[in-house]
C-alpha cells in the first residue's frame, strides 16, 4: 500500500497532532493484534476440548469399569441332597424342607474335591469360596422337585465375589496376604478347581433379574429399577396433568395482573431450588404430616413430581406460546368457546413441545437422588416392590448404595448399574429429540 | 391397595355416568341434539363432572388424613400408663401395634395384653376406616350421577358448566406452585423455629464449630452437641469457588467461540455435547468423583510430597465444576448471541479484530447477561448435594486449603436425616435450619440472577 | 431483452467514459465488479471512479444495489459467509480484494457510518477513542483527548457532549448519535469515509445538520453516501451515480444528472415515475 496523503488533523491550537500517516501506524501494531486473535481463538477450542474431553473420560472410565460386572464366575459342584440333611423326620413336607439345612450338602460338595484339606479354619476358608448363594440355589430346586432328594446332581452356583474377583485378575497375588481379601491357600484352591474345569464364566443375569443383597454376587438392579418404574409412573401421572392444566390457564386464561406475575414469579424460582429441598418439604409434610408410608414410590413420586411441575409448565406455555394468534382467531371466529378453542385446536398443535418438555423433565427426575434419601427410599430393600405402594429403592439411590460398600465386586456392579440409567436417560434424551424433528412445525 | 380398588369403582362409575348422561340428553331433546344447548358429550361430562369431583376429593382427604386420624384414635384407646408415654418410647409402641395388627413381627419379645388389645382395635379400624370409605364414595358417586341426571334438559347450559368447572379446575392447578413455596416455607421456617428453641440462632450462624453427636438419653440434654454452621458454610464457599474455577473460564470461553466463531457443523456437534454434561445424573458425577478424581489427586499429591485428602475440596470441587459448565455456556452462549449485530457492524467498520470487538464491544455489553448466569452456576453449585456427600467429607473443618476434607451445608443435611432418628432431636431439627439457610441464599442469588437476565433482555428487545 | 441488452451497454460504456473522469484525481477506481449473495447476482459489472475530496451520491430505488456496493468498498461484504465479489476496486492504485491487502489496515483507512445509529454501550469519550485505542494510535492519554476532542469538533458534536464525555453514548438523541458514530469514525483519521443512508433514521432538523457536517469534512475527507432521497444527493454530493436493478446506469455530475439525465430510466427515477 502507497502511503495516502494524509489529511490534516490539527489540534485545538493549530499544530498537527501526528507526523506519520495513519496507515503506516496502524500497520505496526498488526502483527500484535492478530498474534492477540489467534490466542484468543486458541483459549476458545482449548474450552471447548476440555469439556468434551472430560465428558469422554467420564464415560470412558464408567464403561471400563463396568464391562466386568456383566460376567460372574461360577462352579459345577456335584451336590449330593443327602436324606439325612434335608429330610431326616422322612415327612417331606414342604414346610420342613424349607427348614432344612441346605448348608451341609454343599459342603460336603466342595470338601469332596479337596480331601486334603482337614484343619478346621481352612474347611471354613474353603466354603468361603463359594457364594452363600448356592444353598439358596439348591433349596429352590428342592422345593420345587422333592424327588432330588437322595440323589446326586451337578449345580451350577456362583463362587463368592472375592474368587470373582480374583478371576477378573482386580486381585493383586503380589500383595502380602493382610492386604488382601483373599488368602494365599484359597488362590492355590482356585487354581487346582481351574485346572479340574469345573470353573466357568458365564453371562451375570442376576445383575438384570435379582434385588439389592449384601453379597455382590448375588445383587441386582432389578429392584431398583422396578421401584424406579412406579416412583416414574406416580411422577408422571401427578405432574403431567396439573402442569399442563397450570399452563393453558396461565398462557391462555389469566388476566395480567399481580397474582399471575407471582405465580409465574414462583414458577422460575422453583425451577431453580435445589433439589434436596424439595425432600425436606416431603419429609416434613408427607411423611410427618400426613403420615404417608416412607420408603414408598408413592411419596417419592409425590415429590418428584413437584420439582417437576415447573419444567413442564414452562416448557408448556412455551410451546403454546409458538401456536400463532392466527389458529385461534379462525377457532373462535367459527363459534367456538375460548376453552374448545384450547382442547381442539391449539392443544393438539403444541402437544409435540408439550411432550418433549415432560420427557426431558421425566429424565431430569429419573436421575434424582438427593430428594429421595430425605424420604427415606434409601432403606436396604430386598425384594421386588408390586405396586406404588410398597417400600422401594429407585436405580440412582441403589448406585449411592453401591458406591458406599468396601466389596471391590461393587465397583463393576456399581458402574454397570450406572451404564444401565445412562442407557435409559439416553434413550429417553433422544426419543424427546426425535418427537421435536419430527412433529415440530415452523409458523 | 384398597386405595386402588375405591379408585378403580370411581373411574367405572364415572364412565357409566358420562354415558347415562349422553344418553339421557338425547332422549329429553327428542332424539336430535339440535334443540340441545350444547353437545351431548357435554351432558355426559356434566354427570361425570359430579359423579366424579366430590367423591375425589373425599378420597384424596381421607388418604391424606387417614393415618393421623387412626394413630389420635389409637392412642386414645391405650390405657393411660401407655398413652402417656414419652414421645420416642410412644412411637415405638405405634409401631409395634401397627405391625402386630398386620401379622409381622415386633420388637417386644413378650407381648403384653393391652398390646395384643390395641392390634385388634387397630385392624378392627383399618378395616371399618375402608369400609366407610368404600361406602361414602359410592354413595357421592351415585348421589351426584341421581342428582346431575335429574338436572338435564334441553336449556341446560351443560357447556358452560363443564367449562367454569374446567376453569376452576386450571386455576387450581396453577396455585399449586406457590402452594409449593408456600409449603417450602412453612415446613423450613416451622421446623427451624423448633430447632432454634434448642439452639440459639446466633451460636447457629456464627458459630464456629460443628459436630452435631447430641447424647441419646433423654437425662443428657443438648450441651454436648455444637452447631455452629460457618465450618459448614465455608467447606460450600470453597468448594463452589473451586467449581466456579473450572466452570467459569471454560464455559465463557466455549460459549464465546461457538458463538463467533465456530462454523455451525461445529457448533451443532458442540453444544448438544454440553448439553449431554448437564443431563448426567449428578449421582454418577458424585462416583467418578470418589472413584477416580480424587484417589488420582491424592496419588498425585504423593508423588509431589504434598498430603492431599482422598476426600479433597480440589476433587469435589473440580468435578461439580465439570458438571456446571454447561449452565455457564449456555446462558452465555444466549447473551452474547442476543448483542445485535449493528454493534459487530459497528466496531468492524472501525477496522478491529473479531477479538477486539468481543473483548472491547461485545462482552461489557452482553455483561449483565453474563453475570446473570455466573449467578445461577453458583447457586447450582451451592445446592448440589450428591457430588459433595459422595467425594467430600464428613467431618467440618474450616479450612481455605482445598487439598484438605471439608464439609458442605447439603452433606450435613442428608448425614442428619439419613438413617433413624426421631423426629425432634435437635440432630434432624438442624436439618432443616439448614435447610432453611440453603433455600434462602440459593432464593436471594436466583431472583438477583433472573432479574439481570430479565432486565437485560428487555433492553435488547 | 437485446435491445435492452444493447442501449445498457450504450449507457454503461457512456457511464465508463463519465466515471473515468480525470478532471480531479481518483481516490477508488472500481472496474467490473460483480457481487453474488450465493447463486444470486446483486451487481452486474459496475465501474464506477470515486474521485478524492469530493462527496458521490448513490441513488436507486430499494434493491438496486447500491449498499451492496458501499459495503464492498471497506470489504464489509466479508462478513457475510455467502457474498462472493468480484472484480477490481483499486484504493489508490491497490486492489483491495488482493491477499496481500489487510482488511484490518483496509478499514482504518475506509471508514463507515451506518443506517441506524449504532454507538458502543460505552462512554461518549470510550465510543470515539475506540477506534484510535485498538489501532495503537496514540500512548498518551492528553495526544487521546487531544483526537477525540477533535474528531467531536469535526462532527459538530464538541459543544454539545464536552461537559459529559463520561455519560453513557447510548443516552443521546437519534441525531446526536449519529454524528457521534461520525466523530467515531472520524477518530481514526480515515482517508475515505462510506455512509449508507445516514439520515434515514433522522428528524429533519438532524438531518440539516448532518448534511451540514458532510460538506464540511469533504474538506479532508472523500466520501461516499447512499442515499435514498434524491433531494439530500443533490443537495450534499458532487458526482452522483444512478443504480438500477443491480447495474450502474449513469454516472454524471450531480447538477447535470438532475437536470438533464442521459437515460430514460435514471430520467423515471428521478421524476418520480417510479422508485
Amino acid at each position: 500500500m502507497t502511503d495516502a496523503a494524509t489529511p490534516s488533523m490539527n489540534g485545538p491550537d493549530g499544530r498537527r497532532l501526528r507526523t506519520e500517516s495513519s496507515g503506516e501506524l496502524v500497520k505496526r501494531g498488526l502483527r500484535r493484534r492478530y498474534a492477540a486473535e489467534r490466542r484468543f481463538q486458541a483459549y476458545g477450542i482449548a474450552a471447548i476440548l476440555f469439556a468434551v474431553c472430560m465428558l469422554g473420560l467420564l464415560f470412558t472410565t464408567i464403561i471400563s469399569k463396568a464391562y466386568p460386572a456383566f460376567t460372574q464366575t461360577m462352579i459345577e459342584l456335584e451336590v449330593t441332597v443327602s436324606p439325612q440333611d434335608i429330610d431326616p423326620n422322612r415327612t417331606a413336607t414342604r414346610d420342613e424342607l424349607s427348614r432344612a439345612d441346605y448348608r451341609a450338602p454343599v459342603r460336603e460338595a466342595i470338601f469332596e474335591l479337596f480331601p486334603d484339606v482337614t484343619e478346621r479354619r481352612a474347611k471354613r476358608d474353603l466354603f468361603d469360596m463359594i457364594s452363600p448363594g448356592a444353598v439358596f440355589i439348591v433349596r429352590e430346586a428342592v422345593l420345587n422337585d422333592p424327588s432330588l432328594i437322595g440323589q446326586r446332581r451337578t449345580f451350577v452356583v456362583p463362587m463368592s465375589d472375592d474368587i470373582d474377583q480374583l478371576n477378573k485378575g482386580q486381585i493383586d497375588p503380589k500383595l502380602p496376604q493382610s492386604e488382601r481379601r483373599v488368602k494365599d491357600l484359597q488362590i492355590e484352591w482356585f487354581k487346582r478347581l481351574q485346572g479340574r474345569g469345573i470353573v466357568k464364566t458365564q453371562f451375570n443375569t442376576t445383575l438384570f433379574s435379582a434385588g439389592d443383597s449384601r453379597e455382590p454376587e448375588l445383587a441386582g438392579i432389578w429392584g431398583a429399577a422396578v421401584g424406579s418404574f412406579f416412583t416414574m409412573l406416580v411422577t408422571l401421572v401427578i405432574s403431567f396433568p396439573i402442569g399442563v392444566l397450570a399452563a393453558v390457564y396461565l398462557e391462555e386464561f389469566a388476566p395480567v395482573n399481580r397474582l399471575t406475575q407471582a405465580i409465574e414469579v414462583n414458577i422460575n424460582n422453583l425451577a431453580a431450588v435445589p433439589s434436596i429441598v424439595f425432600g425436606l418439604l416431603g419429609l416434613a409434610v408427607f411423611i410427618n404430616f400426613f403420615g404417608m408410608p416412607r420408603s414408598a414410590p408413592v411419596v417419592g413420586g409425590l415429590v418428584l413430581a413437584l420439582m417437576t411441575l415447573p419444567t413442564i409448565i414452562i416448557a408448556a406455555r412455551s410451546a403454546l406460546k409458538s401456536v400463532p394468534p392466527s389458529i385461534r382467531e379462525a377457532a373462535a371466529g367459527l363459534g367456538a368457546s375460548p376453552l374448545q378453542v384450547i382442547v381442539h385446536h391449539v392443544l393438539p398443535l403444541a402437544m409435540p413441545g408439550i411432550l418433549t418438555g415432560t420427557i426431558i423433565g421425566m429424565a431430569q427426575a429419573l436421575g434424582e437422588t438427593a430428594p429421595l434419601l430425605m424420604i427415606g427410599m434409601v432403606a436396604f430393600i430386598v425384594d421386588i416392590p408390586g405396586g406404588p405402594l410398597d417400600p422401594a429403592t429407585v436405580l440412582p439411590v441403589q448406585i449411592y448404595l453401591w458406591a458406599d460398600s468396601p466389596e471391590r465386586a461393587f465397583v463393576e456392579r456399581t458402574s454397570a448399574a450406572i451404564m444401565v440409567l445412562l442407557s435409559f436417560l439416553v434413550i429417553m434424551n433422544v426419543g424427546a429429540v426425535l418427537l421435536r424433528k419430527r412433529f415440530e412445525r415452523k409458523w | 391397595m384398597s386405595y386402588s380398588l375405591v379408585l378403580g369403582v370411581l373411574a367405572f362409575l364415572t364412565v357409566i355416568g358420562y354415558m347415562l348422561g349422553r344418553s339421557r340428553s338425547l332422549t329429553v331433546a327428542g332424539g336430535r341434539s339440535n334443540n340441545l344447548h350444547s353437545l351431548p358429550s357435554y351432558y355426559g361430562m356434566y354427570i361425570g363432572m359430579y359423579c366424579l369431583i366430590p367423591a375425589f376429593v373425599l378420597l384424596l382427604a381421607w388418604a391424606a388424613l387417614e393415618t393421623s386420624v387412626m394413630d389420635a384414635m389409637l392412642i386414645a384407646s391405650l390405657p393411660a400408663d401407655k398413652a402417656g408415654l414419652p414421645q420416642a418410647e410412644l412411637s415405638l409402641l405405634m409401631n409395634d401395634v401397627k405391625n402386630l395388627s398386620r401379622g409381622d413381627s415386633t420388637s417386644r419379645a413378650v407381648i403384653e395384653a393391652d398390646i395384643k388389645e390395641a392390634a385388634a382395635y387397630y385392624a378392627h379400624l383399618t378395616q371399618s376406616s375402608k369400609m366407610l370409605l368404600a361406602a361414602l364414595v359410592a354413595v357421592l358417586a351415585t348421589g351426584g350421577i341421581v342428582i346431575a341426571r335429574a338436572r338435564i334438559n334441553p336449556s341446560l347450559r351443560a357447556r358452560n358448566s363443564v367449562e367454569r368447572t374446567a376453569m376452576i379446575l386450571m386455576i387450581i392447578c396453577s396455585t399449586i406452585a406457590i402452594l409449593t413455596t408456600l409449603g417450602i416455607i412453612l415446613s423450613l421456617v416451622f421446623e427451624s423455629l423448633r430447632f432454634f428453641q434448642m439452639v440459639h440462632p446466633l451460636d447457629f450462624l456464627f458459630g464456629l464449630e460443628w459436630s452435631p453427636q447430641t447424647a441419646l438419653r433423654k437425662d443428657q440434654v443438648g450441651a454436648t452437641g455444637l452447631f455452629g454452621a460457618i465450618p459448614l458454610l465455608a467447606g460450600t464457599m470453597l468448594i463452589s469457588f473451586i467449581a466456579m474455577c473450572v466452570a467459569a473460564p471454560v464455559g465463557l470461553m466455549a460459549a464465546i467461540y461457538m458463538a463467533e466463531y465456530a462454523p455451525p457443523k461445529v457448533r451443532n456437534f458442540v453444544k448438544p455435547l454440553l448439553e449431554i454434561l448437564a443431563g448426567i445424573p449428578t449421582v454418577v458425577y458424585g462416583f467418578f468423583a470418589a472413584l477416580t478424581v480424587a484417589p488420582y489427586f491424592r496419588d498425585w499429591g504423593l508423588d509431589l510430597g504434598l498430603t492431599i485428602s482422598s476426600e479433597s475440596a480440589l476433587a469435589a470441587g473440580i468435578v461439580m465444576g465439570i458438571m456446571i459448565i454447561p449452565f455457564v455456556s449456555s446462558l452465555s452462549d444466549d447473551v452474547i448471541t442476543a448483542v445485535p449485530q449493528s454493534l459487530r457492524e459497528g466496531s468492524f467498520g472501525l477496522g478491529a479484530t473479531k477479538s477486539e470487538t468481543i473483548k472491547q464491544v461485545i462482552l461489557p455489553a452482553a455483561l449483565p447477561g453474563i453475570v446473570g448466569s455466573l449467578l445461577l452456576a453458583v447457586s447450582r453449585a451451592i445446592g448440589e448435594t450428591m457430588i459433595v456427600v459422595m467425594a467430600a467429607g464428613l467431618a467440618a473443618n474450616l479450612t481455605a486449603n482445598p487439598f484438605e476434607a471439608v464439609t458442605t451445608v447439603t452433606v450435613q443435611i442428608v448425614t442428619l436425616l439419613v438413617g433413624d432418628q426421631e423426629f425432634d432431636s435437635a440432630k434432624t431439627l438442624a436439618a432443616f435450619a439448614l435447610g432453611l439457610v440453603l433455600f434462602c441464599v440459593t432464593l436471594v442469588l436466583n431472583i438477583i440472577a433472573l432479574t439481570i437476565v430479565n432486565k437485560y433482555r428487555e433492553e435488547y428487545d | 431483452m437485446t435491445q435492452t441488452h444493447a442501449s445498457l451497454d450504450t449507457v454503461r460504456s457512456q457511464a465508463v467514459s463519465h466515471a473515468r473522469s480525470t478532471s480531479t484525481s481518483v481516490k477508488i477506481a472500481s472496474t467490473g465488479v460483480n457481487v453474488f449473495y450465493g447463486a444470486k447476482q446483486a451487481l452486474f459489472g459496475v465501474d464506477l471512479d470515486i474521485n478524492a475530496n469530493e462527496v458521490t451520491a448513490l441513488i436507486g430505488p430499494s434493491g438496486c444495489g447500491k449498499s451492496t456496493f458501499l459495503r464492498s468498498l471497506n470489504r464489509m461484504n466479508d462478513t457475510i459467509d455467502i457474498c462472493r465479489v468480484e472484480g477490481e476496486i483499486l484504493l489508490d492504485g491497490t486492489n483491495i480484494y488482493d491477499k496481500s491487502v489487510d482488511v484490518v489496515h483496509l478499514r482504518a483507512r475506509v471508514g463507515m457510518v451506518f443506517q441506524k445509529p449504532n454507538p458502543f454501550p460505552k462512554s461518549i469519550f470510550d465510543n470515539v477513542a475506540y477506534g484510535p485505542r485498538i489501532h495503537g494510535m496514540t500512548n498518551s492519554r492528553s495526544e487521546l483527548e487531544g483526537i477525540v476532542q477533535t474528531a467531536l469538533e469535526k462532527a459538530g458534536l464538541w459543544n454539545e457532549v464536552k461537559d459529559r464525555l463520561d455519560q453513557p453514548g447510548t443516552g443521546l438523541s437519534g441525531g446526536q448519535q449519529q454524528r457521534l458514530c461520525i466523530a467515531r469514525a472520524v477518530a481514526v483519521s480515515p482517508e475515505v469515509i462510506l455512509m449508507d443512508e445516514p439520515c434515514s433514521a433522522l428528524d429533519p432538523i438532524a438531518t440539516a445538520k448532518v448534511e451540514e457536517l458532510i460538506d464540511e469534512l469533504r474538506e479532508n475527507f472523500t466520501i461516499v453516501i447512499v442515499t435514498h432521497s434524491m433531494q439530500q444527493a443533490a443537495r450534499v454530493s458532487q458526482r452522483t451515480a444512478f443504480f438500477h436493478l443491480g447495474y450502474l446506469v449513469e454516472v454524471d455530475d450531480t447538477e447535470q444528472m438532475f437536470t438533464n439525465p442521459k437515460d430514460e430510466r435514471t430520467q423515471g427515477y428521478i421524476t418520480g415515475r417510479f422508485g
